[in-house]
């Protein structure tokens, strides 16, 4: 590495110098590391790629769309794709270009939503087990491998049908059901860094055990946990997608990609796009996540297959 | 683990299984009991309709044993549940246990047939993938199982059913069977395959089978891609070990080594593999069910919910669940019994 970085100038040398000179640089430079690791790899940029454009568009939907999706204008009724409406439209005269694209943030609320309940959870219920051990580790290890258990889909279809239909109802199920293996996966790295020497000083310093957990613990699961989301997320899109086809999910007329195609089902035969271009758009996104979350677990995680 | 003088150390294993099994079994009716008699507003309410009158009310306030505390009430659920009793169902105005008994087949069918699917074109796959590690074919593999993983079932049946039933009219569209066929068989086991087949119908073997191929290959394209994932990812460890640099120099061929060295250790691998993925297609026939109108637990469950025949809901999932966690244990377990370095 450091021919390499001895030959370069600037910024690039800052980032592959062999002797950082503060914790900023240190840090920068991991992140560069991983990062020239990740561009490497043609799959997970594909994967990026598909991700960042879902983010652009769910951003930039008002300036790219003529409406909010949600305008019925009976007189053009399924018409097929043409310049002017590029997706054709659906049974009620809406634009379908302009509701995959406002779909795209019920898609992107749907997945940060679940993630910031999942992975606070997990975090908390894993590296607590991990770290105190003892009867709360049997305790909370025994009630997360009763939720890993279980059927997630079904499990949540029943949630839904206890809580009432609904798009925050949805989310609230498929967390509950996601939050499991994250807690397996952060009480594994906290058995592995519980007994460092660095957590010994942290203890010896009279830091609590709150404090260790927080500031010491945490943040070193953070990589394999970020890793595991990004590979559930395709699976979280497909059942928010699903239980949106079920008419249990987002309810209408919100443009969620899988009641779209709920109930542009009976127009297969004949307006084919109707019900095609939202699982197209359905499957392109879960596509993107899995190949980035590929990606990702090559590169942050070098113990697992390649 | 420390070893008793009297007792096989796998004696100890299947004690902790069994053990873990009736705990998830507990946690599972748990949460049911929650989802069904705490969640909604008012249960009774959920289970009677809001037209009945204030007798009907009260009679089944009491029949659920609403009036006693929480923890009497789950007891009472939870012997309920062994005894096979799930109540009746508002939908359909049998059993609960009676519905699923008729409905449970279908599904079971399904699951094990693209199982079946899953396993013999996904294992040669993977193994291909591994041998051929950092080709093209190899990419192609991944590529193609990541598009496995990420494609919404329930949408991917619907276009396979636009082409090969309503455009080119190759397969039989939605069902199980033919209305002409229906009822012909006797119904022995609920499988139509097999019913059929013991009574000598062969023109209804056919029917159903054709009537297969469809829902099944779509409920297979999950598993597919995972046990073809999985199995280049076993092949793999096994093909970068010693002894299958020694066979190679040994000068045996490829297709030995491959198939009678590398592929014997994988197999004990795989078990849980497929196991696992056969509880989840048991559990992911939900959305195949549905598109393919197959007459299955999964659309018994989703038709229920829709009715809000609560007791029809928990029972399936509880059913569903059982089937769930029970295949996934018995897969752990003979993987244990079979892997002698899991034994330790």
């Amino acid at each position: 590495m450091t021919d390499i970085g001895s030959s370069r100038t600037g910024l690039r040398a800052w980032l592959l110098s062999e002797t950082p000179g503060s914790i900023g640089q240190a840090r920068c430079q991991r992140f560069y590391l991983v990062w020239l690791a990740f561009s490497a790899n043609p799959i997970a940029m594909g994967g990026l790629f598909i991700i960042l454009s879902l983010v652009l568009i769910a951003i930039f939907a008002p300036l790219i769309t003529s409406g909010d999706g949600t305008e019925q204008v009976l007189t053009r009724r399924l018409l097929p794709p043409s310049a002017e409406h590029w997706l054709g439209t659906d049974q009620l005269g809406r634009d379908m270009f302009d509701r995959i694209v406002w779909g795209s943030r019920i898609t992107l609320y749907i997945v940060a939503l679940v993630g910031i309940i999942v992975v606070p959870i997990g975090l908390l219920v894993g590296t607590t087990a991990g770290y105190l051990g003892g009867w709360v580790d049997t305790i909370l290890m025994r009630i997360t491998d009763i939720f890993l258990a279980f059927p997630r889909l079904i499990l949540a279809l029943a949630f839904v049908s206890a809580l009432g239909p609904g798009l925050d109802n949805a989310v609230l199920a498929i967390a509950l059901t996601t939050w499991s293996p994250f807690a397996r996966i952060a009480r594994a790295e906290t058995m592995v860094i519980r007994n460092s020497e660095y957590i010994l000083a942290a203890r010896v310093q009279g830091a609590s055990s709150a404090r260790i957990l927080l500031h010491h613990v945490t943040p070193l699961c953070l990589s394999s946990v970020i890793v595991r989301l990004t590979l559930d997320m395709a699976g979280i899109i497909l059942t928010a997608a699903g239980l949106g086809f079920l008419g249990l999910g987002a309810q209408p007329p919100l443009p969620e990609w899988g009641a779209m195609i709920s109930a542009g089902r009976q127009f297969l035969l004949d307006q084919w796009w109707v019900p095609t271009i939202p699982g197209l758009a359905i499957l392109t996104v879960s596509l993107g996540f899995n190949l980035l979350g590929d990606g990702l677990r090559d590169v942050l995680d070098p113990r697992s297959d390649s | 683990m420390g070893r008793g003088p009297s007792l096989p150390p796998f004696v100890g294993k299947i004690v902790r299984q069994v053990s873990t099994l009736l705990l998830t079994f507990v946690g599972l009716t748990a949460i049911t009991f929650i989802i069904g008699r705490v969640m909604p507003a008012d249960p009774v309410l959920a289970i009677v309709g809001d037209r009945a009158s204030a007798e009907v009310y009260d009679a089944m306030r009491l029949q659920l044993g609403l009036d006693k505390p929480l923890v009497v009430q789950y007891v009472i659920y939870l012997s309920n549940i062994l005894q096979g009793d799930f109540g009746k169902s508002i939908m359909t105005t049998r059993e609960v246990s009676e519905d699923i008994i008729r409905f449970f087949p279908a599904t079971l069918e399904l699951a094990t047939v693209a199982t079946i699917l899953g396993v013999f074109v996904g294992v040669p796959i993977g193994v291909f993938a591994a041998v051929h590690q950092g080709k093209m074919v190899d990419h192609i593999v991944r590529v193609v199982a990541l598009f496995g993983y990420s494609a919404p079932i329930f949408w991917i049946g619907m276009v396979a059913l636009l082409i090969f039933y309503a455009k080119l009219g190759w397969l039989p569209g939605p069902g199980r069977i033919d209305v002409f066929y229906d009822g012909i068989v006797e119904h022995w086991s609920g499988v139509i395959l097999l019913d059929s087949a013991i009574q000598g119908e062969w023109e209804i073997f056919h029917n159903a089978f054709s009537h297969l191929i469809l829902p099944s290959a779509m409920l297979a394209t999950y598993a597919l891609a995972y046990i073809a994932r999985m199995t280049r990812s076993f092949m793999l460890d096994q093909l970068n070990q010693e002894y299958v640099l020694t066979a190679r120099v040994k000068g045996l061929s490829e297709t030995t080594v491959i198939w009678r060295h590398a592929f014997r250790n994988v197999l004990v691998q795989l078990i849980t593999i497929i196991g696992l993925t056969y509880a989840s297609l048991l559990e992911g026939s939900v959305l195949t069910e549905t598109i393919f109108a197959w007459p299955g637990i999964g659309q018994y469950i989703t038709t229920s919910l829709f009715n809000a025949d609560m007791n029809a809901v928990i029972g399936g999932t509880i059913v569903v669940g059982i089937c769930f966690v029970g295949i996934n244990l018995l897969s752990d377990t003979l993987y244990k019994l079979a892997d002698p370095r899991a034994r330790q």
